[in-house]
């Protein structure tokens, strides 16, 4: 017997020392690998819920209309309701009737269809004879943004007293101060901020001017909104800066609109309230206007008929290769065939959609029927393999009983094996239906991408879904379409994850161990 | 009276006759049978149960009849257009096919949307009015041999019933055969998959301005929106090239998790991470796009101009566009990380214990049993659920749609925008297109090539796993 020759301590030691950091290592590689995974979904849900917040909420013009200026409120139609809105305006801001320019900046705060959910709400409803009209108006999707979010870059100073103001042209003015110096500290602050190129909007009693230039101790104004003070000496009153933050180059709106805003939300005209046209208006190309309605009842039509559709064929299926098929070349076929067939891309779908329901068949574009047929063959193979896993989690010995007691095949499989298989078959159909409300690119070739502004009320007619309509939205090049696709994308979220929970759920429920 | 039928709903007008007839045929069986005289026949005793012989009478009357409204709801449609094609003015068909079939398109679309005011066009409106009338006549001669064959079914069938008929064998018969109709449906997707992206492929190789098998597969010119340039290489090189970059993130990330999860953590860690991972596969990849092109794409392009901006780079070395494969294909990757890693899952799980014993017996630390036993078995079931996972990122199309760009470039620059085969049908086929310009139709050649490329992954995945299952089974 010869002992084994042992390397020395310290080298075993150290052999044992590196194995085991080996060993810390790969485990610590498997914690950042699931660590990356469930920190990008939180970062996903996380930036899209950021995004999205924004989109609830719109600033919406509070105008009131007293009755008798119009004829007959009951039976107004959208111009005339803007006509009188317009006129409205002007008496609130008279001094930008005069300029087209001005009138344009002031009127298109608001779109012109802004008014049509007041007309439907006036048409079916008791007409108004006396009193006054509150009229509750959708701001543009640039204004509405800037009231978000730019407004907040807004510094407001002090800058001093008020001394004489003359006027130099029309529109512009020079304001002196009123002695002892008093717009110097301010012109100190803005030889500190001279960098930033930003627009500087001055406040004098009511009025906003646009700060030219200055001319030693005076300021050179541009006059925007609210009623010029009478020109002479200022009595001292104090004069406001409003530094923007940002300059008419890189803003949307121009600088006059941005002092209208402010004069209005000064005076209580603007209120920001729950954006629900997101939910009750149908696709519009106006931002602020559109909505999901019709989407997601065209959503609903295009799931119903793909559930009608491959819930009872690919459960039925799934009992004929599972209960009834003799094992043959054909039905190994059809078993490698579906197996194949649940791993086709989607898009592979459309296309087989596009050429066999509009080409062959001539079946319209862009209607949920074809579109929820479309989804349905896509879904098929999911469904047969979850209700395939489901028939065959049942334990033999339940046919054998039932066929042992003088039960004929049929009976023993639609007696007894398909209510126990049941929890299990409604799962994996659950979640075929989840798949299918989230999928986009077939619909795309089947033409589910046509602009449609009316709620669908059939099959029939056009519709998008919930998907493509994000998808749409996305494309959009105005600014506000992104929190809003934000916010479907949320709603859908909310529905998917609802359903896997309710599935989850009946797993947990009627989970059995036989 | 010929023209309202035109314009109703035609599918409740068949249903519901349809489902009525069956319920009454059915409570007249069952009955019916119970009533039967008992002297004619051999044994007392019913041969079957009352409800069979409902559901015999229910589907002798149901089938001929569905019959009749299928073939309607197939054939009628062109019959109706066709005939109205006949009666045209002479100068309308004068203006060649495509013409008159525009306006018959139209003026079955008008009547199909059910309004009935007039459009101030003499011809349109005398179209409209007697498109309805055949219409209507179409149905009522449809719904007339739709209750003949109905009624005929019914007495047929009743004639049958008596005390020894075997109504439940019939009945079953029928079942079963419905049954392999709804599995011969899987088939006839496939079918048709196949059928019309080869017929249309043909179509497109054989029209006069497509191009030779040989220039579309290894042309590398495309530009099929304008030109006439259909060299596909670009597009399955930018597909390659955004599907390399989705296995790089799925395949270590999948697979350290499956590994992690089935090896070393809890039951209780693992219920927890296991349906999240999978929430990830949950997830509309329409979302995944949007989360790449507001999020992703921008970081990528602000990486690359910072590199752009290193000393020791040259002024253009990264493209640094708005969209790029590289943010498509990262957010690819964390999308197919669940099909990675559930497969790996479960062939990890399924390599059987007394390996991972033995090796621990031997000495082995727990990652050396792994590296060096676990993972050597469970092999060939991770390279097939690599493969499917290819396959997935080959045919993915809304992330690269929404964040992966349209340009037709051979790059190896990954922040530039390429595009890919799916990118290029989405762009082909969206909105209004005829199935006529070989523009449409060099889509369905890219889709033929798209679904020979998956089914061959496919296919070789499927073969290991099932060698694998039957390996250790």
């Amino acid at each position: 017997m010869t002992e084994p020759v042992l390397p020395a301590e310290s080298v075993r030691d150290a052999r044992m020392r590196r194995r085991n950091q080996a060993e810390r290592r790969f485990k610590l590689y498997g914690q950042i690998a699931i660590g990356f995974a469930v920190s990008f979904l939180v970062a996903l849900l996380i930036s899209i819920g950021f995004r999205a917040v924004s989109a609830f909420s719109q600033h919406a013009l509070v105008v009131e209309l007293p009755a008798e200026e119009l004829s007959e409120p009951g039976r107004l139609d959208v111009t005339e309701l803007n006509l009188a809105i317009r006129a409205n305006l002007l008496t609130t801001f008279p001094e930008l009737a005069n300029e087209r320019v001005e009138r344009v900046d002031l009127f298109a705060l608001v779109p012109r269809l802004a008014v049509l959910p007041v007309v439907q709400d006036l048409q079916s409803h008791e007409p108004v004879s006396e009193g006054s009209l509150s009229v509750n108006l959708a701001m543009s999707d640039d204004v509405d943004l800037y009231l978000k979010n730019d407004i907040r870059s807004h510094r407001s100073t002090r800058v001093g007293q008020a001394g004489r103001l003359a006027q130099l042209s029309t529109g512009a003015y020079r304001l002196s101060d009123a002695g002892q110096d008093s717009f110097i500290s301010f012109q100190d602050q803005l030889a500190a901020t001279a960098a930033v190129d930003q627009d500087i909007l001055i406040a004098l009693s009511g009025a906003l001017f646009e700060l030219a230039d200055t001319a030693g101790a005076s300021l050179i104004l541009n006059h925007l909104a609210g009623p010029v003070p009478e020109l002479g000496e200022q009595g001292a009153r104090p004069v406001t800066a409003i530094f923007l933050g940002s300059d008419s180059a890189n803003r949307p709106l121009s600088t006059r609109q941005v002092a209208i805003l402010i004069l209005m939300r000064d005076a209580g005209m603007i209120e920001r309230r729950f954006n629900s046209s997101l939910f009750v208006n149908a696709d519009s190309t106006y931002p602020e206007l559109a909505g999901a309605a019709a989407a997601i009842v065209g959503s609903i039509f295009t799931m119903l008929v793909t559930a009608l559709f491959a819930m009872p064929v690919g459960v039925f299926a799934a009992i004929y290769l599972e209960e009834f098929a003799q094992k043959s070349q054909l039905t190994n076929i059809i078993e490698v065939n579906i197996n194949n067939l649940a791993a086709v891309p989607s898009i592979i779908f459309g296309l087989l959609g596009a050429a066999v329901f509009l080409n062959t068949f001539d079946l319209p574009r862009s209607i949920p029927l074809v579109g929820g047929l479309v989804l349905g063959l896509l879904v098929l193979p999911t469904i047969i393999i979850a209700s395939r896993a489901a028939l065959r989690s049942v334990p033999p010995s339940m046919r054998e009983a039932a066929l042992g007691l003088g039960a004929s095949k049929s009976q023993a499989v639609f007696h007894h094996v398909l209510p126990r298989a049941a929890p299990g078959i409604l799962t994996g159909a659950i979640i075929a239906m989840a798949r299918a409300l989230g999928e986009t690119a077939p619909l795309l070739l089947i033409g589910m991408v046509a602009f449609v502004s009316d709620v669908p009320t059939s099959p029939n007619d056009e519709a998008t879904v919930l998907p493509v309509l994000i998808y749409k939205w996305f494309s959009g090049s105005e600014r506000a379409w992104e929190p809003m696709t934000a916010a479907i994308i949320l709603i859908l979220l909310t529905i998917l994850i609802a359903m896997n929970l309710v599935a989850v759920l009946l797993r947990r429920r009627f989970e059995r161990r036989w | 009276m010929l023209q309202t039928i035109g314009h109703l709903p035609i599918g409740w007008l068949l249903i519901a006759p349809l489902a009525a007839a069956g319920f009454f045929a059915f409570s007249f069986g069952r009955t019916e049978v119970g009533a039967l005289p008992i002297g004619s026949t051999i044994g007392a005793r019913l041969h079957s149960q009352p409800n069979y012989h409902g559901y015999f009478l229910a589907v002798c009357t149901i089938l001929p009849a569905a019959a009749v409204s299928l073939a309607y709801l197939m054939l009628g449609e062109p019959y109706v257009r066709e005939s109205l094609r006949n009666e045209l003015p002479d100068y309308l068909v004068a203006r060649g096919p495509d013409q008159v079939a525009l306006f018959v398109e139209r003026v079955a679309s008008y009547v199909g949307h059910g309004t009935t005011e007039n459009t101030g066009n003499n011809l349109f409106d005398a179209s409209v009015d007697r498109y309805a009338i055949l219409k209507g006549q179409a149905r009522l001669v449809a719904i007339g041999a739709a209750i003949a064959a109905a009624f005929g079914g019914f007495f047929l069938g009743r004639r049958q019933l008596n005390r020894s008929f075997p109504a439940r064998v019939y009945v079953e018969r029928t079942i079963t055969a419905l049954l392999f109709v709804c599995a011969a449906i899987a088939i006839l997707t496939t079918v048709g998959i196949v059928l019309s992206l080869v017929y249309e492929t043909i179509r497109f190789f054989s029209s006069p301005d497509g191009p030779g098998v040989f220039e579309f597969l290894f042309g590398t010119n495309w530009n099929a929106q304008t030109g006439q340039n259909f060299g596909a290489v670009p597009l399955f090189f930018g597909t390659l090239m955004i599907a390399l970059l989705a296995m790089c993130v799925a395949v270590p990330v999948g697979l350290f998790s499956a590994i992690y999860l089935s090896e070393y953590a809890s039951p209780r860690f693992r219920s927890w991470v296991k349906p999240i991972l999978e929430l990830l596969a949950g997830i509309p990849t329409v979302v995944y796009g949007f989360f790449a092109a507001t999020l992703i794409a921008p970081l990528v392009r602000g990486l690359a101009e910072w590199v752009n901006a290193l000393p020791f780079t040259p002024e253009n070395f990264l493209a640094a566009q708005p969209t790029s494969a590289l943010a498509a294909g990262l957010v690819m990757g964390v999308m197919i990380i669940p099909f990675v890693s559930s497969l790996s899952d479960d062939v990890i799980n399924a390599v059987p214990q007394p390996l991972r014993d033995g090796a621990l017996a031997v000495g082995a630390t727990k990652s050396e049993a792994i590296k060096q036993v676990v993972l050597p078995a469970a092999l060939p079931g991770i390279i097939a659920a690599i493969l499917l996972a290819v396959s997935r990122a080959i045919g993915e199309t809304m992330i690269v749609v929404m964040a992966a760009g349209g340009r037709a470039l051979i790059t190896l620059d990954p922040t530039s925008d390429i595009t890919t085969v799916t990118y290029q049908i989405v762009s082909l086929l969206t909105g209004d297109t005829a199935f006529d310009s070989s523009r449409t139709l060099s889509a369905f050649a890219l889709g033929f090539t798209l679904f020979g490329i998956t089914l061959f992954f496919n296919l070789v995945a499927l073969r290991v796993v099932k060698k694998y299952r039957e390996a250790y089974d």
